[in-house]
């Protein structure tokens, strides 16, 4: 009984938050809410120049939908990069950045880090649905899938939040977390097939392989590695989901969500050791 | 009742402080541990209850652990050790508006900010037309909270804070907000939420207020408790250990050009001894020492009482009485006669001065040189400053004298 007034307690000062953060992200700008979309758009128009004409990466045809156009396969990885990246870098600031309502007030803390990643999902939800209306007006059907990306949604947000929850304490401890985790975002950024498929990895290590890496006779487990990356996992799956239009594998879907009940249970666990001084660690 | 709101039991709360604080994981590595940091005990064994529908008090001079002990039962800081317990739901007045985001309209901030204060969103559409009511600014709710003037934003805040309806009450120091109307205003909800048999904690400097308002203070020094007690006994002799400690060069704000200057100011009882303790109805004179490097033509002598809240309750000078002597050189004194002295108990301060006969050129003031305390005495009156010395009696009653006239009129016509 209690426990359910607080759960709908700390939900309604979560949407407050929440609407908060999206209220005042883009407040006195001409374009307003279109900057979510400006944003992503920019980015795909830098990365087709770059990695689509210049660079001339090469993409299979998506299957079965048989689209073929690098920038929607592009923004297919990229959106979910994207928010991935704000909410655990927004998520790791929050703390920091409400030091003053936290040293005043007493209120759940998650539920600073949890409005942060949240509000990037409003953007998020935002920018899919255009990819939707873009990738439709291609050709392609992607409709089918809606309620399992939503899912991935979902696992992906969990991902996130553990990750920005953790990340948020760390922060109010060690300042440079933040400095540090932008390096990071950036290696995580390329690690991750967003803009090049994953077929170039394999092609990097047979290279390798090639002019003779061994170890202990073994080829290099390069594929193996780098699949470990949750990431890589999610993107596969949110691009056969949108682009090619067919089921993400078992074996990926399972990984994202293991990635994504571990990361949200170590990151919660993390925040609640070390939340209890940091009203006086600000 | 005998219900308890608050309890806290063996509180202590050890802050760190950081010898080289860094920040950065560079410096964390290379020590091998976080940072060096010695400890700092803001709150040391800290129990005491407080008891549903009370107002408790905390006193004590800066630094003393009140605000901390405050936070701790706001649950902002957690203890090291001990355990705070609470019977109810529970609301820090602590910096109002804290939660406002400058860019929001008023409007969106009431609810943002009274969802973090723990308010539904139905409960704050039930209230919001009194929040912005009682805040004053109805003109203003949609317009960004950055324009907002810094009385309009606590005003605002303090509205919202209020209104979340708690059981308890934690307030530090803010009922000092805003203009004198916004401050009755707040007065008034005070005392209405205290009939209504809610729990206040306040922490305050404001000795008068705390006077009237609680039921019970606690007197914390260096984060331990001294004592806990009603606030009549505790109060003064919290403000006769201040001032012992500022007896010795006398403390108040001291100015003037310094062609004649204030020796000393005593305050002497009836046997003409000099006493920091009088009865209201008591005789008692105020002697001015001055001393004058050189000739002062028609100087004038001032005295001037004040109540420890800074209420300006009496003031004379002898340009007004007429007492203005041609001129004084070297040393001397001036009495002022009180023979009765018409100040009902409390602690007053007492300002002196020697200025020019225009009163605009100042040799020496000082003010707040000498406080005393004032007993109850005769006549004894029940509350305020000053007493007036009146009587009661005469009781009418308008009704019942018609309705006896009328019956004795009656009885008469029958007897005849």
């Amino acid at each position: 009984m209690t426990a359910l007034t607080q759960l709908r307690e700390s939900r309604e000062l979560l949407v407050n938050l929440t609407m908060r953060e999206v209220r005042g992200k883009y407040k006195r700008t001409a374009l307003g809410q279109l900057w979510s979309l400006i944003n992503p758009l920019a980015m795909m128009l830098i990365f087709t120049a770059v990695f689509g004409l210049v660079l001339k990466i090469k993409i299979d045809p998506g299957s079965p939908s048989g689209l073929n156009i690098f920038a929607l396969w592009l923004v297919c990885a990229l959106l979910p990069w994207n928010f991935m990246n704000s909410a655990v870098s927004g998520g790791m600031g929050s703390l920091v950045g409400n030091a003053n309502l936290i040293k005043k007030v007493y209120f759940p803390r998650d539920a600073l880090v949890a409005s942060t990643v949240l509000s990037c999902d409003v953007t998020f939800l935002v920018e899919l649905a255009v990819l939707f209306a873009a990738v439709l007006v291609f050709g392609a059907m992607p409709l089918p899938w809606l309620p399992l990306v939503l899912v991935f949604v979902v696992l992906l947000t969990m991902f996130a939040l553990g990750l920005g929850l953790a990340l948020s304490v760390t922060n109010v401890y060690f300042r440079d977390t933040q400095h540090f985790v932008g390096i990071a975002m950036q290696l995580w950024f390329y690690a991750t097939p967003i803009v090049y498929p994953i077929s170039y990895v394999a092609q990097a290590a047979q290279k390798l392989h090639d002019k003779g890496w061994r170890i202990f006779g073994h080829p290099l487990p390069v594929e193996f590695v780098y699949r470990l990356n949750p990431m890589e996992r999610f993107t596969q799956s949110f691009r056969n989901m949108i682009y090619d239009n067919r089921w993400p594998a078992l074996g990926d879907s399972l990984y994202c969500a293991g990635a994504a009940v571990i990361s949200l249970g170590l990151g919660y666990w993390i925040f609640t050791k070390f939340a209890a001084r940091i009203a006086e660690e600000l | 009742m005998t219900d308890i709101a608050v309890v806290v039991d063996d509180v202590s709360k050890r802050f760190r402080l950081y010898r080289q604080r860094n920040q950065s994981l560079k410096a964390a590595l290379m020590r091998g541990g976080r940072a060096q940091y010695d400890e700092f005990w803001a709150l040391r064994n800290v129990s005491f209850e407080v008891p549903v529908g009370s107002t408790f008090g905390l006193m004590g001079v800066n630094g003393s652990g009140k605000s901390t002990l405050l936070k701790c039962i706001a649950q902002i800081l957690r203890p090291d050790t001990g355990k705070i317990s609470y019977n109810g739901k529970i609301s820090a007045l602590l910096e109002l508006g804290s939660g406002f985001h400058p860019e929001l309209s008023g409007r969106e901030n009431v609810y943002l900010n009274g969802s973090i204060l723990g308010l539904s969103k139905r409960e704050l559409e039930a209230r919001f037309d009194e929040i912005v009511d009682f805040a004053g600014v109805e003109q203003f709710i949609d317009q960004p909270v950055k324009n907002y003037s810094s009385g309009m934003y606590v005003r605002l805040g303090f509205s919202v804070a209020i209104n979340v309806d708690p059981d308890i009450l934690l307030i530090d120091e803010v009922l000092a907000v805003g203009d004198a109307a916004f401050q009755d205003k707040c007065m008034e909800k005070f005392a209405e939420f205290r009939r209504a048999g809610k729990t206040v904690v306040v922490v305050s400097h404001a000795m008068g207020t705390m006077r009237t308002l609680c039921d019970e203070v606690a007197w914390l020094d260096g984060g331990k408790i001294v004592e806990i007690g009603r606030p009549e006994e505790l109060i003064d002799r919290y403000i006769d250990e201040g001032h012992t400690q500022r007896d010795g060069d006398v403390g108040g704000a001291r100015w003037g050009s310094g062609e004649a200057v204030l020796t000393n100011v005593s305050f002497t009882d009836a046997d003409n001894v000099s006493t920091t303790k009088v009865r209201t109805g008591d005789t008692a004179t105020i002697r001015i020492g001055y001393r004058a490097d050189q000739r002062i033509d028609k100087p004038v002598f001032g005295l001037a009482i004040e109540t420890l809240e800074g209420v300006y309750v009496w003031a004379s000078n002898t340009r007004d009485a007429d007492y203005v002597p041609d001129h004084i050189e070297g040393s001397g004194w001036i009495e002022f006669r009180i023979p009765r002295l018409m100040l009902l108990p409390g602690t007053f301060d007492i300002s002196a001065s020697i200025v020019d006969y225009s009163t605009i050129h100042v040799y020496d003031f000082h003010r707040h040189c000498y406080r005393f305390d004032v007993d109850h005495g005769t006549p004894r009156e029940s509350g305020g400053v000053v007493s007036l010395g009146g009587s009661w009696g005469n009781l009418t009653n308008e009704q019942t004298t018609k309705q006896s006239s009328a019956h004795s009129n009656d009885t008469t016509g029958s007897s005849t």
